[in-house]
């Protein structure tokens, strides 16, 4: 048997106080898709970032066509031929294609930069890739999914003969999602080794040739061929069953108690006569594709975005809504799906973040904040939700994200929200997590809260909706109860609708 | 369906016929700050000439030139600073040390003129370096780091002259630094200042140094994850911008004809107020050279003109702040999407 591409032996990594990885073990072919997976913290991000020498081993071997290697910086894997390309984005937004790839390489005459034969070499590179993209435009210009072309471009430039991607699809739009796949099989065909982190069990089957599973820094085990089986990679990752076909039991509350009517809701740029009804007690779920209009449905509703058209009546009553204010006065809570940027205070307390939309409950006469009360109303919250935190006191970004998570949602309840809005309310929350984070918001919704439930995964909609509102392009293309709806027929209304206004234009 | 998909990827699509168009709407939405600020420059000039037969007169112009040659070039300087996402405070009391050191070395010590400017660009350069190993390898915030050396240099300025003014009078030929005309009825301060913005539009614009100026600005961790030593070329951005300050302290002794351990305080605030004008972004990622010296002209045109039509200086100082204001508000504008 011939060497491996790359082959990584016991490899052990600490840090004050956590053990990140222990003892991890994987190997790579050329021309072999293995695919990583495992719950956040399981250790992904901590191997790749040794691969790529971000981070030096405690312990272990890294064998590269059966040598051994030191890895002790990013600019040694390069030349070893190991690229990665990180979750988060890592461009410059103000320069251009061409700049961006060859940055740190550019190709010069004397001390002068050759501008002409950098963005040559750019565009050769792009147009054998088969990117369509322009080496001149500007990155900040280009959509996320383009910006993406360019990371796989930039990696590829250095002759990687492994290519790391970790996360790369949880930006990006079906159809790009499918370009990005035939670019690896392409890659698949030249020979590159590809190590694939994924948290999304549906690309597995399509791009594996190898699944390896992490958990808590822990090599789990290997899956080949017919063994690539979604659940049991789901058992594998956290260690117990999942039941991934449960479905909400009916609401208990009247149907005709409608305590959100949107009718007519039009913006500038996107939305088209967006109208529905949620209902007290409901868990209303958007489903679509990316850009479909959903996150900016609850923009436009919660007044963070101008409406140029529309009616928003809570509990019968029309109400005027012009800024975010107006919608918390009318008891309409939203929670982002970036909680570290819109939600959370990462360096405050959970007491401080659980009554920061609510401070004059908490205030004496004078403006002094009643502590002895906040920390009360917050214990409360963190004993009814459950939230992990050693104390009332412990700053937020100590927590997992699914118990910040429980700090956003006590921060709504506290402001006596009847109606909340949850905007991808489980994006990097662990599998187990959010089990946890459905049983809430059906307890929520049992109590008579409202709840808008927008997210990408479809499993995740029918696992908690009572109802299913599915938008395509800006417009509301089906409403669907439960009971009717599954994951191909959601998927008919978010694209049909896209086929359907082409033509229509 | 994967021999479909491959073809289907390497397939050329339409988007590149499309794409020049795009980089031309890049390069004119580039230019329109400097375009603002251009034709900011243009309607103040017009508006001065108009309000004051005093005002479009070579003497005068030449004035205004000759005003903005030591801000300007603490301008151009700072401007690879700012673009970094930097920022540097000391500046001013960085261009008095440098003069003190010029007056110590050429008057104190009676060395050749020659070696009294080098010590005055150097004590700059060292100040930088300082700024940039503070900043980059020590991890202090850019702000907190060269307010330090504000106050250091302002400090070192008045013990090394024993608080008073150092005076070239013994030095022949160094009034002429600054004052000469190499070119008849151009003053050499000026001449330099232009000398130093092609220098540093060449820098900023056509070599790696410049290239890597932007990168850092424009996200410094991706940068240093594509192989970059971003801590060294932090510290080479701080020297330069020092060497600009050094070349201001010198050009300042000359036109005082003397070495002042006071003043200094307020020139940093006054350069990076130009920089910005010239629609270099405070957040970094995006300077312009140009733009700076436009800045720079349009503070001094401004002070210029509203002193020959007898405002008041308090007054003058409201004008200029309100100008700083609208022009980092038209930055905003010009974020913000669709535009």
């Amino acid at each position: 048997m011939t060497a491996a591409l790359l082959e990584v032996e016991g490899i052990s990594k600490s840090f004050p106080g956590v053990r990140a990885l222990h003892k991890v073990q994987f190997r790579l072919s050329a021309g072999e898709v293995i695919v990583l997976v495992g719950e956040n913290g399981a250790g992904k991000s901590t191997l790749m970032k040794i691969l790529s020498g971000i981070y030096q081993r405690d312990e272990g071997t890294i064998r590269m066509d059966g040598n051994d290697v030191e890895i002790p910086g990013p600019a040694v894997a390069q030349e070893l031929g190991i690229c990665i390309i990180h979750q988060e984005m890592n461009l410059m937004p103000d320069l251009t294609v061409a700049q961006n790839i060859y940055i740190g390489r550019e190709p010069r005459r004397g001390i002068m930069l050759d501008e002409r034969r950098l963005n040559e070499n750019a565009q050769q590179l792009l147009d054998d890739l088969g990117i369509a993209l322009n080496a001149r435009d500007l990155v900040g210009d280009l959509t996320v999914a383009k910006q993406q072309m360019v990371e796989i471009a930039k990696a590829l430039s250095f002759n990687s003969r492994v290519l790391i991607m970790d996360e790369p699809t949880s930006a990006l739009t079906d159809a790009e999602v499918e370009t990005l796949f035939g670019l690896i099989d392409s890659l698949r065909e030249r020979g590159t080794g590809i190590v694939y982190i994924s948290h999304r069990m549906e690309e597995l089957k399509r791009l594996a040739d190898r699944v390896t599973v992490l958990r808590d820094g822990e090599h789990i085990g290997d899956l080949e061929g017919d063994e690539i089986h979604v659940p049991t990679i789901i058992e594998m990752m956290v260690g117990r069953q999942v039941d991934s076909s449960a479905r909400p039991t009916a609401s208990a509350h009247s149907a005709d108690d409608i305590v959100l009517r949107v009718t007519g809701l039009s913006t500038r740029t996107l939305l088209r006569d967006v109208s529905f009804d949620l209902r007290r007690g409901e868990i209303l779920g958007f489903a679509g594709l990316m850009g479909a209009g959903r996150t900016e449905t609850a923009r436009a509703i919660i007044g963070a975005d101008p409406r140029t058209s529309g009616k928003i009546e809570v509990n019968g009553a029309p109400v005027a809504i012009r800024q975010p204010s107006d919608g918390v006065r009318h008891g309409i809570g939203y929670l982002s799906e970036d909680r570290k940027q819109f939600g959370l205070m990462l360096e405050q307390s959970v007491t401080f973040n659980t009554i920061l939309a609510s401070l004059p409950d908490f205030t004496g006469p004078i403006g002094v904040v009643q502590e002895g009360k906040a920390r009360e109303v917050t214990t409360k919250y963190v004993d009814d939700l459950g939230t992990k935190t050693p104390s009332t006191e412990q700053f937020v970004k100590l927590l997992s994200g699914g118990n910040q998570q429980k700090v956003v949602i006590a921060k709504w309840l506290t402001r006596d929200c009847e109606i909340l809005i949850f905007d991808e309310p489980t994006r990097g929350i662990d599998v187990g997590a959010k089990e946890e984070i459905y049983r809430l918001l059906h307890e929520l919704a049992e109590a008579g809260k409202s709840i808008i439930v927008i997210s990408s995964e479809l499993p995740e909609i029918l696992r908690l909706a009572h109802r299913i509102v599915v938008m395509a392009n800006g417009r509301v293309t089906g409403t669907l109860a439960n009971e009717e709806a599954s994951q191909e027929k959601i998927m008919e209304y978010a694209t049909h609708a896209i086929a359907d206004t082409k033509g229509a234009a | 369906m994967t021999a479909d998909q491959t073809t289907r990827v390497a397939s050329p699509s339409d988007e590149p016929k499309q794409a020049p168009q795009k980089s031309n709407a890049n390069l004119w939405r580039k230019g329109l700050q400097q375009g603002l600020a251009f034709g900011t420059l243009v309607v103040l000039l017009l508006f001065f000439s108009i309000a004051s037969d005093r005002f479009f007169t070579w003497s005068n112009l030449s004035g205004i030139l000759l005003a903005t040659a030591v801000i300007g070039i603490l301008a151009l300087g700072t401007t690879f600073v700012i673009t970094t996402g930097g920022i540097d405070l000391s500046l001013g009391t960085g261009m008095t040390l440098s003069a003190v050191m010029t007056g110590i070395v050429a008057v104190n010590f009676g060395m050749p003129l020659v070696v009294g400017v080098l010590a005055g660009i150097a004590t700059g350069a060292l100040i930088g370096l300082v700024n940039g190993l503070n900043v980059a390898f020590l991890n202090l915030p850019p702000f907190i780091a060269t307010l330090a050396m504000m106050m250091v240099a302002q400090g070192l300025a008045l013990v090394i002259s024993g608080v008073s003014p150092i005076y070239f009078s013994g030095v022949p030929g160094f009034r002429d630094i600054a004052l000469g005309n190499l070119i008849p009825g151009l003053p050499n301060a000026v001449l330099i200042m232009f000398m130093l913005a092609a220098l540093a539009y060449f820098m900023l614009a056509k070599t790696v140094f410049g290239r890597f100026t932007v990168a850092i600005g424009s996200n410094e961790e991706a940068t240093r994850l594509s192989g970059v030593n971003t801590r060294r070329w932090k510290v080479i951005v701080y020297t330069v911008s020092g060497v600009f300050t050094g070349i201001a302290g010198v050009i300042i002794a000359s036109r005082l004809d003397s070495a002042q351990p006071q003043i200094g305080v307020g020139y940093e605030l006054q350069a990076i107020a130009a920089v910005i004008i010239g629609g270099t972004s405070l957040l970094g990622g995006r300077g312009s050279i140009v733009g700076t010296l436009i800045g720079a002209l349009i503070m001094s045109v401004l002070i210029n003109g509203l002193r020959i039509l007898s405002i008041q200086t308090e007054w003058q100082n409201v004008v200029v702040g309100v100008v700083i204001a609208i022009a980092v508000f038209a930055d905003a504008l010009r974020n913000r999407k669709g535009l």
